[in-house]
């Protein structure tokens, strides 16, 4: 009988354990999908439940769709090995490629579907300083933060580019047989929009999503 | 409904569906086929021409993207050949199969424009998507060089 109540209070103190090491107690999610602001509630600490939002939304960051063209070189990558872009081009002075190079040479506004060839307006390279390819969630977040390396933005107009830019809008619609970035851009801006409205805490070193 | 483009300045109103490439509208309906077919899917260069004085694949630009614009072909880059490069491409013998030459000069037509005395990494930067199976890369690069020097 002893035995009986030792086991159960070793098994109580090791479920104890593992849910303490997992803060965030968040329903799975699809690799296709995001976790909506909503699910976040189940965390109480608003800094914490910050941090998680980040960390969720970093999933878009981070995605090749969107990372190979936020190189930290002078070079886009390509495809979901994040290979070097084919072929051989450089950002050149504005981000729109040297000339005999430049983006819009070959992108149009919108996918070619027959030559395969993505394009959305604008096409072109995040400038240098907001390269976030080989770059945790935490230096991203920082990043994203200091108008110094994010194009002079608020924390509102980080939000509006996310939620309804049309470069950006490319990742959930990348044409021909490339994976989308997962979830919609209407769930990833909701998730930047509540990391603001919560105090836009930056994960800890070593944050996952 | 037409589309309206300029072709090395001649106006041209064209009942083409406005998905046609660029190219097709080039070669099978005005019959410009100094501009060439290479891959279709803007990886060779062959097709290359100016867009407002700016480099376009023409394999993959919808004619719809130059309504109400200037488009420079191989043929419109010089009243008689004598532009610079073409001149310089003569006299070093450049092409060999010559297939790749057209798109080859006028994306160097664009460099010079912009970069009128341009450095080697220049000169391979704004060239590297111009694809060449004869391997022609070192008589291309004199070339510009030495039409850069004829253009001082």
């Amino acid at each position: 009988m002893r035995l009986g109540v030792a086991m159960v209070a070793l098994s109580s103190l090791a479920w104890a354990c593992n849910h303490a090491k997992r803060p965030a107690e968040l329903p799975p999610v699809a690799k296709n999908q995001l976790r909506s602001v909503a699910d976040f509630s189940v965390i109480a600490d608003e800094e914490e439940r910050s941090r998680a939002l980040f960390l969720e939304a970093s999933r878009v960051f981070l995605h090749p769709r969107c990372a190979n063209c936020h190189p930290s070189g002078d070079v886009p990558l390509q495809g979901m090995d994040m290979r070097p872009h084919e072929p051989p081009v450089t950002r050149g002075p504005e981000g729109f490629g040297e000339v005999g190079m430049e983006c819009g040479g070959c992108h149009q506004d919108r996918n070619l579907e027959l030559a395969r060839v993505p394009g959305a307006p604008s096409w072109h390279l995040a400038p240098r300083e907001m390269g976030w390819v080989g770059k945790s969630p935490r230096e991203i977040c920082e990043q994203l933060k200091d108008p110094k390396r994010n194009g002079g933005k608020t924390l509102a107009q980080i939000v509006e580019h996310n939620m309804h830019d049309p470069l950006v809008a490319w990742g959930w619609r990348p044409g021909h047989d490339r994976e989308p970035v997962p979830g919609t851009q209407q769930d990833f801006g909701a998730l930047v929009a509540a990391w603001v409205e919560t105090g836009a805490h930056c994960p800890t070193d070593g944050g996952k999503p | 409904m037409s589309i309206v483009v300029r072709v090395n300045g001649k106006e041209h109103r064209l009942d083409v569906d406005p998905e046609m490439p660029l190219l097709w509208v080039l070669r099978d309906v005005l019959g410009l086929t100094g501009t060439k077919y290479g891959c279709g899917e803007a990886l060779c260069g062959a097709c290359t021409v100016h867009l407002d004085g700016r480099v376009v694949r023409s394999c993959v630009t919808p004619i719809s993207r130059a309504a109400g614009k200037e488009v420079t072909t191989i043929e419109g880059l010089s009243p008689d050949g004598s532009h610079p490069l073409q001149k310089a491409w003569v006299e070093l013998g450049v092409p060999q199969c010559g297939f790749c030459q057209a798109g080859q000069i006028m994306t160097a037509a664009a460099l010079l424009k912009k970069h009128p005395n341009p450095t080697d990494e220049q000169i391979d930067s704004s060239m590297a998507g111009n694809l060449c199976r004869c391997g022609t890369y070192g008589r291309i690069r004199e070339a510009i060089k030495k039409a850069a020097g004829g253009a001082r």
